[in-house]
């Protein structure tokens, strides 16, 4: 994809809102108990600032923002991340996913919202990587090796 | 009658929509209309079921500070929000497996055409 | 032919009208989706998780409580399928890989 040097708007706006897109995403994913929001519509709005800078400024920029030989790894990790939450419950003494039995905090109920935030960067990174995946699957494009 | 119209016609509105989208799914020839009805149906799914779940004077379902007394008739119904969430999640994963499957087929018959489509299948099973 | 498609289609959007009509009014309250306890004396599953989300789990949004802890292992099973996803795709369109060797 070549870069579309007779169109300032486009690189310019999308350049400057992109790391903000970014941002909000991160507050979205971890404000979750407190708002709207939680580990899927985070990740997707990470994705999204991902896709917008593939899309306005060409193919080798965003290959230097983030490679596509990262996309199936990370989204790996991500359900490693939920998968070793219930086995970390399980190895305390209770039953998988039970997550009053981590031991990050004292009481029960407070556990318990820890256990949600740790599961839901797990589900946030996930959908984060696999969808920008995706989209370089269908459009082609190969991170040089 | 007044109350059962008022009661009921989101009901008939989301009937329409799926309508819309199964016409695109079955009449249409090309398979990225195909595809793009597909995802107009699950839409309509989706609203059903987040439509049902709503209660008169209600507000979302999240705490307010500082309450101590947890009204139920003041919160609405949160389960088909949770089902539906999954549901948009799996539609967008199906919608992605389609468009490679579309790939892979334009890059060995080179059209997008139902008929002709069948067509070459037959021809090479002979 | 064509005609014949339009009319089933037609048909069953009037069938989907008709079913419509036995569904309770949006909105109600005392509907039975509502209610304290089922039908069948059991414990209700809305009513339990709205009144004690924040004194189980400490979160004042009632839908991540559900998704992230009371409902846990299906949204385990969720993030299989979006993984399932991302992969069948890589499969089906990576290049292949050229062998000059031969």
């Amino acid at each position: 994809m070549k870069i579309n040097e007779d169109n300032p708007i486009t690189t310019l706006v999308s350049s400057v809102v992109a790391p903000f897109i970014m941002l909000f995403g991160l507050y979205i994913v971890f404000h979750g108990h407190y708002s709207p929001g939680g580990g899927f519509q985070g990740g997707t709005m990470l994705a999204a600032s991902i896709i917008i800078i593939r899309l306005a400024l060409g193919s080798d920029i965003g290959q230097l923002q983030f490679p596509s030989r990262l996309g199936t790894p990370l989204g790996s990790l991500g359900v490693l991340i939920y998968f070793s939450t219930g086995l970390t419950a399980m190895f305390f003494g209770g039953r998988f996913l039970d997550y009053s039995f981590l031991p990050v905090a004292h009481t029960p109920s407070h556990q318990r919202s820890l256990g949600i935030l740790f599961v839901e960067i797990g589900v946030g990174l996930a959908v984060m990587a696999i969808l920008v995946a995706i989209y370089d699957d269908l459009l082609g494009e190969e991170s040089d090796d | 009658m007044i109350d059962f119209i008022i009661g009921h016609y989101s009901y008939w509105f989301i009937a329409a929509l799926l309508l819309i989208g199964l016409y695109g799914m079955v009449i249409k020839k090309n398979l990225v209309k195909k595809v793009i009805g597909m995802s107009i149906f699950q839409v309509s799914i989706i609203l059903f079921f987040v439509a049902s779940a709503s209660k008169w004077n209600a507000t979302v379902p999240i705490l307010e500070k500082g309450s101590h007394s947890v009204d139920i008739a003041s919160y609405i119904n949160p389960l088909p929000h949770t089902l539906m969430l999954t549901a948009i999640v799996v539609g967008v994963a199906t919608s992605g497996v389609a468009f490679a499957l579309i790939i892979r087929i334009f890059r060995s018959y080179r059209t997008l055409e139902e008929t002709t489509l069948m067509k070459n299948l037959n021809d090479d099973a002979e | 032919m064509k005609l014949v498609n339009f009319g089933i289609i037609i048909l069953f959007g009037l069938l989907l009208i008709y079913a419509s009509a036995g569904l309770p009014n949006r909105g109600d309250a005392d509907a039975v989706l509502n209610r304290e306890k089922s039908p069948a004396g059991s414990q209700n599953a809305a009513a339990y998780y709205i009144r004690k989300s924040y004194e189980d789990a400490h979160t004042p949004n009632m839908v991540t409580a559900i998704l992230a802890d009371y409902r846990s292992y299906d949204t385990l099973g969720e993030e299989t399928v979006i993984m399932t996803a991302g992969l069948v795709c890589f499969l089906l369109l990576r290049k292949r890989r050229k062998d000059n060797e031969d």
